[in-house]
């Protein structure tokens, strides 16, 4: 076992699956010798070259078309955006290339996009975004966002082994905040579509991924030891496509809900959850579902309007205690 | 220089009869859609088939085609059969798409042809991608992609070229200059004089050509697809022309500017062709005679089988959004 952060994780993943595979390249801005934004890419440009480490310029639509391209020709890259909030100037590629190939022609598109998504680190409106939801509606990407090092690494080295176009929300505030024991003797692999149950209990679900399984799980151990309420968290992984079975059997054991995401409440992931509960388990619910996201705003800059915005510890804990009371 | 090229008899006989075949097939389609048995819209090449013939037929066979709707001619060119536009444009199950997309936005693996997307400019760094990731691969691959003027003004156009250049990318790019843009007339699309001076804001070659000559077209996407396969990199190359008819079956060009469209029939490039060919001895009555009626059959027995085929099943509508 060896201690890797969340970006360590990363990195190993791309380390790992360059080496296995020669199609396998790396394409974004800054990502060669500087080893990107966030340092997510250091030293692989020394280890694998400029051919297979390529800097570009600053063209989101183009890194993407150009991936999309390759990706047609043969090859298996991993496009990095450097800031989530960035991938609008690529969106059309996105949804309207990488998204309908397949459908359209019968032809793959193993692509990744990575990118650092999420708030928390004072961002403000443009590095703060979590723009996940726009592309979980889009039919024909698939969508991942992993909250541990080992999830991380494993989700990345199964996304860049699927043949589709998957995009990778990594999150930033994570990057060196979190640390985990990784196995070295054996490949970390995890399946896209699977949810995980990070802490069982039969009380109330909460249903979250990304940072926010972080701060759900703390929530969930001060209620335990406060009030002897045992909440079960569940981290979704893989948004698109979503492990429906994993939402319902949880609900179906605990009766109470609540899902948490970082994005804004309007248009989110847990509006698309809520309506799932609601029509293939709606005996089972003891009270009504309940959501906690961030404000339909702007991502502001300022710390304390940044902490008024998003979800946190107290907020979560209040939709607890309602969906207990109700 | 590049008119001293020769083009060989047996490459001008086969623009030419691609040139009449894709006139034809676009006749036969025009005719299916106004009996009701094509539903979506039909959009033609007519006065620009020796831009997509011939820049299509300068392509080898390993080489990438990416071309977009008006492009009929270049499908046919790279060796697409009448039958499979047909059975394209009517939806049938048993066509490329499995009647999931329509007309001409098809792609055909087996000849390295990359169907487009509507926002046609999208298409051009996907298209550089795929030079690109032969290259990766060590192999001498050349993507070839249209765009028309009007659609030259899209973002992508300048980071697909950009980032070719910066990539030395095995890509060449013929902008078919037919002058309107929709409804729209060059002057309210740009301002500058020749499209083909934007490559000097990416450091590749630029050249501005009569779209309507099938041979200078063929000479001159040539040479830029063997520069970009000796590894120099990209090429933009400016066909002028006039589109002749509407911007699609249902529109009657009424804004079309009428002293330009009576210049532009006469430089009409099928006739120009046949003429020059006259001239050379390479085509007579006869000849003219045995090429016309070959076509006929083809899209005779085309249209009828086409016709003859089945609808998809609806619920073939939800399969294949995702690769296994």
């Amino acid at each position: 076992m060896a201690e890797r952060t969340y970006l360590q994780a990363i990195n190993d993943a791309l380390r790992e699956e360059m080496e296995r595979d020669s199609r396998v390249y790396l394409l974004g801005e800054d990502i060669g010798p500087y080893g990107g934004a966030f340092k997510v890419t250091k030293g692989l440009y020394e280890l694998f070259g400029e051919e297979r480490v390529i800097d570009t310029p600053i063209s989101e639509s183009a890194i993407i078309g150009v991936a999309i391209g390759t990706a047609i020709a043969g090859m298996r890259p991993v496009a990095e955006i450097q800031f989530a909030d960035f991938i609008t100037c690529g969106f059309n590629q996105i949804v309207t290339n990488a998204a309908t190939m397949h459908y359209r022609f019968d032809i793959a598109v193993p692509l990744v996009i990575r990118t650092p998504s999420g708030g928390g680190i004072h961002g403000g409106p443009f590095h703060s975004k979590n723009p996940e939801a726009w592309f979980v509606h889009q039919p024909g990407l698939k969508v991942v966002a992993p909250a541990t090092p080992y999830d991380a690494k494993g989700l990345l080295k199964s996304a860049i082994r699927d043949n589709n176009p998957v995009l990778y929300f990594e999150h930033k505030y994570l990057y060196r905040r979190i640390k985990e024991d990784l196995p070295e003797d054996e490949e970390v692999l995890v399946p896209l579509g699977q949810a995980k149950v990070c802490r069982e209990g039969a009380d109330v679900s909460i249903i979250t991924y990304g940072w926010m399984v972080h701060i759900c799980l703390e929530v969930a151990e001060k209620f335990a030891a406060e009030q002897g309420v045992e909440i079960e968290v569940i981290d979704l992984r893989t948004l698109q496509p979503l492990d429906r079975d994993a939402v319902l059997s949880s609900v179906a054991k605990t009766n109470r809900v609540v899902i948490v995401h970082e994005d804004n409440l309007t248009g989110g992931v847990g509006g698309e959850i809520a309506a799932l509960i609601s029509e293939q388990a709606f005996e089972m619910l003891d009270a009504p579902i309940k959501r906690v996201a961030s404000l339909d705003t702007p991502t502001p800059y300022s710390p304390i309007l940044e902490a008024y915005y998003l979800p946190d510890a107290e907020k979560i804990s209040k939709a607890v205690s309602e969906v207990i009371a109700f | 220089m590049q008119n001293q090229d020769k083009v060989p008899d047996d490459i001008k006989l086969k623009l030419y009869e691609l040139m009449k075949k894709t006139r034809a097939t676009e006749d036969r389609i025009i005719a299916l859609y106004r009996q009701g048995q094509i539903m979506g819209g039909v959009y033609t090449g007519r006065g620009i088939e020796a831009t997509t013939v011939a820049s299509a037929l300068a392509l080898e066979k390993q080489d990438y085609l990416f071309p977009i709707h008006r492009d009929l001619g270049a499908h046919l060119a790279k060796g697409q059969s009448v039958l499979n536009i047909l059975l394209q444009y009517l939806g049938r199950g048993n066509s490329l798409t499995k009647g999931k997309d329509s007309g001409i936005h098809v792609s055909d693996t087996h000849l390295n042809i990359i169907g487009n997307v509507s926002h046609l400019g999208a298409m051009i760094p996907v298209a550089v991608g795929a030079g690109l990731g032969k290259k990766m691969q060590g192999e001498k691959v050349v993507a070839l992609n249209f765009i028309g003027e009007g659609g030259s003004n899209v973002g992508d156009f300048h980071e697909g070229l950009n980032f070719a250049a910066v990539q030395k990318a095995p890509f060449v790019l013929v902008i078919e200059n037919n002058q309107y843009a929709y409804s729209t007339p060059t002057h309210k699309s740009f301002v500058v004089e020749k499209l083909s001076d934007r490559a000097k804001g990416y450091g590749i070659p630029g050249h501005h050509i009569d779209g309507t000559d099938a041979l200078e077209v063929y000479r001159v996407v040539k040479r830029a697809i063997e520069r970009a396969r000796r590894g120099e990199g990209p090429s933009l190359i400016e066909c002028k022309s006039l589109r002749l008819v509407g911007h699609s079956a249902h529109d009657d060009a009424s804004y079309m500017d009428k002293k330009l469209l009576e210049r532009w029939r006469a430089k009409e490039p099928i006739g120009k062709l046949e003429k020059k060919l006259i001239e050379e001895g390479l085509l007579n009555e006869e000849k003219i005679k045995e090429i016309e009626e070959r076509i006929t059959t083809e899209i005779e027995d085309a249209t009828q089988k086409a016709l003859d085929s089945p609808m998809p099943k609806p619920e073939w509508a939800t399969e294949g959004v995702y690769a296994e």
